[in-house]
């Protein structure tokens, strides 16, 4: 207080500086802990937390497409590869103008309205460092553009993956069937995180069947990213695992024979190696090349396709269901052989006509204006003569529950169990079935009309070449495989779970009535037989498409083709030792001898004809003659 | 007598004063070579290993120490003695600047003088201080309320100047450093205590009518930085995440995958400690405060013995003002404070304030190397 008025008291105001000083020092330092303390908190308290976060900005996953597995045909011919396809993205954050830069874009390679729009919607989605794509399937033409004016493309890049192509086109189109982009449906049923490198996925056939094969395993690449997203450094990586590569046991010339064969016509064939159950050949005509579909098929195409009164996108071959008509009849008698309805004496006449008591109506023979068969006819006669009426004859005695029971051994009535998805069971009558389909009790009148593969009766193409290969190996059950071998292991033969154990003698009456069939003078299928330097064994079928009334005669040229009859032949050969097994149908083909059994003829010559030529299939040398 | 002190000076070189011919301090001049040092090494990492800041920086370092060199040569009377001519030239070029500055980002900092920018509000920095200190050491201590409204006005002024700009971080600096002059010259006790009521009365008013919606958005991110992650949440986010995954001895020189990766903003600029946290832990960033609290003690130890009552108040203030940017900076980086732009002093790359530093060292070596009138006061 003394000093207040004075000038200064140097003493004093030292004191009170060296003071301040002090206390700004411990105010400092009081700071400075503050700091450290904060640091310390981040960098040891913290510090795991922080380094997850850290670990997490730079560290991204990133998926490597494994190949999809490659599917050879038996004899190492490819049919579905692998080729590279070009798409064009864009990364918007890399642009400067988004709209500017696709007008620019258009002007080089004209981009569709439907690519924009797809465009429009992903980006909106997609996180901003991240490539979109804007064109798919670039050619070569359009790379090169892009190429040469990259330097003022900026925010553009040119990507390549490997896109699915089918190289024989329409030849195996129903088999392998092919691999489209994943659909909405689809997302929901999968694993995305094994899909996470791939768009597409196996749509229908081969390619949807053996899918998890095919795919193989997703690689994945830990890489380092700088704050735009950049990629700077791999820092881990688990390869992708290729997809397991297929063999077929379908012959590609095989199956050019069968296409060649049924060209013109809708219909379809299958061929199975009777030793092991592999299916040669498997044929659905018209077809559709599915290297349209992989990359994503124009609606004018699909409409063309879809709008085709051939409707070439329906499998005849696994889902077309056809009543058999007269190829089932060895079966049949073979069947009433085995379980003594009749023996190999016992014959019928056949006026042309079968009356059932109790009913008015006569069931007609196929030739009964020529007044049937006559007198004495026996089972290899009604088979090599297709005779109805001895199969109303006996197809009464044996009823529906043996029919139905036994025939199910061979394959008809139920899935036949080849690896393809979507196949139909065909219909095997029975009464419970028509209890249940159809709320009424089964008629004598329903097993006649059966008897002769028509009424109820329904096959599929493939039903019958397994029932032809059964009554070829003599009743080894083995199911049709389409596949012969998975990256190089082989696909054991698959047994069905059924017994079919019948008589040697009822067998070789019915293989020996089959030959008759193509090489006897009366046989229906004659008119192959010249020339042929093996046994042929056969049966030809006709199946009503409209019911004709009992006064009418069929007349094809009074009818429209579309509802001619269907022509059917079922076969195999060498009958002495059977290698192949075949069912086969042209629609509206009006005769199973005239129209379909050449087409069989060609097929099982060509596949006789190079099977005895390739050293690398085993030659079965022992080809004991059964004398018949 | 002053003017005759600075002829003499000036005829003589020192002669008579000193008996070294040039002002050197090999103490200070040797801390700072180590925290320049310390500087670059760290901003060669945080450029993505790039010379080119690095050897533009250190340019500027050499500048900046050969005008600090020329400052020290200069009395610490003749400072004393054109404190305010050096205020008032402040005074004019921030007005001037508010009128004919270049605008970039929104704010009008710079001066365009022909042949080189120049911020004014960088030697408003120097002036404030000086001119507090020349005005409060020719008045009795502690100051009586007139002169502490007289000093309060001498810094008000330019601050609000420089919130013109704007530039409020810079502000409050600069009315900080004035205000570290009136503390350090015995502000009563309850003028401290009603100082530091005050501005916490003036928040909600700084709220209300000074801030701007950019500058209110910083303190909002500074409470919660989730909220607009990849937007103002971004730079606080990642630098604490430097920070924090630095740990105690960090990841190594030139491998903060953070600032490499350029996750981390302004990675040499105002974000440079969380590279040195980063790549050198809790131990990089305890070992640079050690050389900053060095450097500011023995700064303080030379206010503690200057010659002069100017000359203690202005090196003390300098001292305090340099610790307010590290602890500014250092905070504001590792999410205590808002994000205002201010460098980490001699280690944040930019020319101006490197220039600005040395020269308030340069201030600072002129009062040390003063011969010393033991016993006696002025």
């Amino acid at each position: 207080m003394k000093y207040d008025n004075a000038i200064s008291d140097p003493r004093k105001d030292q004191n009170i500086f060296n003071m301040r000083v002090l206390a700004s020092t411990f105010i400092l330092l009081g700071l400075t802990s503050v700091i450290l303390f904060r640091y310390y908190d981040l960098q040891i308290n913290r510090h795991l937390d922080y380094v997850t976060n850290s670990n997490k900005n730079r560290i991204h996953i990133r998926t490597v497409a494994p190949t999809r597995g490659l599917i050879f045909d038996r004899k190492g011919q490819l049919v579905a590869d692998n080729k590279p396809s070009f798409t064009l993205n864009i990364i918007p954050e890399s642009t400067e103008d988004l709209d500017a830069l696709i007008a620019q874009l258009n002007g080089f390679l004209s981009i569709s309205k439907k690519d924009l729009a797809r465009f429009s919607k992903r980006v909106k989605r997609s996180n901003r460092f991240d490539p979109v794509p804007l064109k798919y399937n670039l050619t070569e033409q359009e790379r090169a553009i892009l190429a040469v004016n990259r330097h003022i493309l900026a925010g553009t890049e040119v990507s390549a993956q490997l896109l699915r192509h089918y190289p024989q086109r329409e030849l195996l189109t129903h088999t392998l069937g092919y691999v489209g982009r994943i659909n909405d449906r689809e997302i929901r049923k999968i694993n995305p995180e094994q899909y996470r490198g791939t768009d597409f996925i196996g749509k229908i056939g081969l390619e949807k069947h053996y899918e998890h094969m095919l795919l193989g395993e997703v690689g994945k690449e830990q890489v380092e990213t700088d704050a735009r997203g950049r990629v700077m450094r791999v820092i881990g990586k688990k390869d992708p695992v290729a997809g397991k590569d297929l063999t077929l046991h379908i012959d590609s010339e095989l199956q050019r024979v069968a296409i060649d064969a049924l060209k013109g016509e809708r219909g379809a064939l299958v061929a199975i190696d009777v030793k092991t159950g592999g299916v040669l050949s498997m044929v659905s005509t018209p077809s559709y090349d599915p290297n349209l579909f992989t990359s994503g098929i124009s609606q004018k195409q699909y409409d063309k396709l879809i709008q085709s009164p051939d409707r070439p996108l329906f499998n005849r071959a696994l889902r077309g269901q056809y009543p058999p008509g007269s190829t089932v009849k060895p079966l049949f008698g073979l069947i009433g052989l085995q379980y003594d309805i009749f023996d190999m004496d016992y014959t019928i006449s056949d006026p042309g006509y079968f009356f059932m008591e109790g009913i008015k109506r006569p069931w007609r023979d196929h030739n009964s204006d020529q007044g049937g068969h006559g007198n004495g006819v026996d089972l290899a006669e009604a088979i090599i003569e297709s005779c109805d009426v001895f199969f109303y004859t006996i197809g009464v005695k044996m009823g529906i529950d043996l029919l139905s029971e036994q025939s199910a051994k061979f394959g008809l009535g139920g899935i036949t169990g080849i690896d393809l998805p979507g196949e139909k069971y065909g219909i095997m009558p029975s009464k419970d079935w028509k209890k249940n389909k159809r709320r009424q009790g089964w008629f004598d009148g329903d097993t006649i009309n059966m008897s002769i593969g028509q009424g109820f009766m329904l096959t599929t193409p493939l039903q019958l070449a397994v029932m032809s290969a059964r009554i070829a190996s003599r009743g080894v059950p083995l199911i049709p495989q389409l596949v012969k071998s998975i990256n190089g292991k082989e696909v054991k033969p698959q047994l069905a779970d059924t017994i079919i154990d019948y008589d040697d003698q009822y067998w070789d009456y019915v293989h020996q009535s089959m030959v008759d069939v193509v090489h006897s003078k009366k046989g229906t299928a004659r008119g192959i037989s010249k020339g042929l330097s093996y046994k042929l064994a056969g049966k030809t079928g006709t199946a009503q498409v409209i019911s004709i009334n009992e006064k009418e005669k069929y007349d094809s040229s009074k009818i429209a083709k579309n509802k001619w009859d269907h022509a059917l032949f079922v076969a195999f050969a060498p009958a002495d030792n059977p290698q192949i097994a075949l069912g086969l149908i042209v629609e509206n083909g009006e005769h199973g001898s005239r129209t379909a059994a050449p087409i069989a003829r060609k097929v099982i010559d060509s596949y006789l004809s190079s099977y005895n030529t390739t050293p690398e299939l085993p030659v079965t040398s022992v080809t004991t003659s059964e004398g018949i | 007598m002053y003017k005759d002190d600075f002829v003499r000076q000036l005829n003589t070189k020192g002669g008579d004063r000193h008996q070294n011919v040039l002002q050197l301090d090999f103490t200070l001049i040797f801390i700072l070579f180590a925290l320049c040092m310390t500087g670059l090494f760290v901003l060669y990492s945080a450029s993505e290993q790039s010379l080119y800041y690095v050897k533009r920086q250190a340019t500027f370092m050499l500048i900046g120490f050969a005008g600090m060199l020329i400052v020290a040569q200069f009395p610490v009377r003749f400072w004393e003695r054109w404190a305010s001519l050096f205020y008032g030239s402040a005074l004019i070029a921030l007005v001037a600047v508010l009128f004919f500055g270049i605008e970039a980002k929104g704010a009008t900092r710079w001066l365009n003088l022909g042949f080189s920018r120049f911020q004014p509000s960088e030697m408003a920095k120097i002036a404030v201080p000086m001119m507090v200190s020349a005005y409060l050491s020719r008045r009795i201590i502690p100051p009586k309320l007139k002169h502490v409204a007289g000093a309060l006005l001498i810094v008000a002024i330019p601050a609000f100047l420089i919130i013109q700009q704007p530039d409020l971080g810079t502000s409050i600096l600069v009315f900080a450093s004035g205000f570290f002059v009136l503390f350090l010259a015995g502000l009563r006790k309850r003028y401290v205590a009603g100082a530091f009521i005050g501005s916490l009365a003036a928040a909600p008013l700084l709220w209300i009518y000074v801030m701007r919606d950019y500058q209110k958005q910083r303190v909002l991110t500074l409470l919660s930085p989730e909220d607009d992650k990849f937007g103002a949440g971004w730079n606080i986010i990642q630098s604490t995440t430097a920070i924090g995954s630095g740990g105690l001895s960090g990841k190594g020189w030139t491998e903060g995958t953070q600032s490499q990766l350029n996750f981390l903003p302004e990675s040499h600029t105002d974000f440079i400690i969380a590279v040195l946290a980063e790549e050198f832990g809790l131990l990089g960033v305890i070992g640079l405060c050690g050389i900053y609290l060095l450097l500011i003690g023995y700064c303080m130890m030379i206010a503690k013995n200057a010659q002069s009552q100017f000359a203690q108040l202005l090196a003390a203030s300098t001292s305090l003002t340099f610790f307010i940017y590290m602890f500014v900076n250092m905070s504001m980086v590792s999410g205590l404070l808002p994000v205002v732009g201010v460098p980490l002093p001699l280690v944040s790359y930019g020319g101006s304030a490197i220039v600005t530093l040395f020269f308030g060292f340069g201030i600072l070596m002129a009062i040390s190397s003063e011969p010393k009138r033991i016993g006696t006061w002025r």
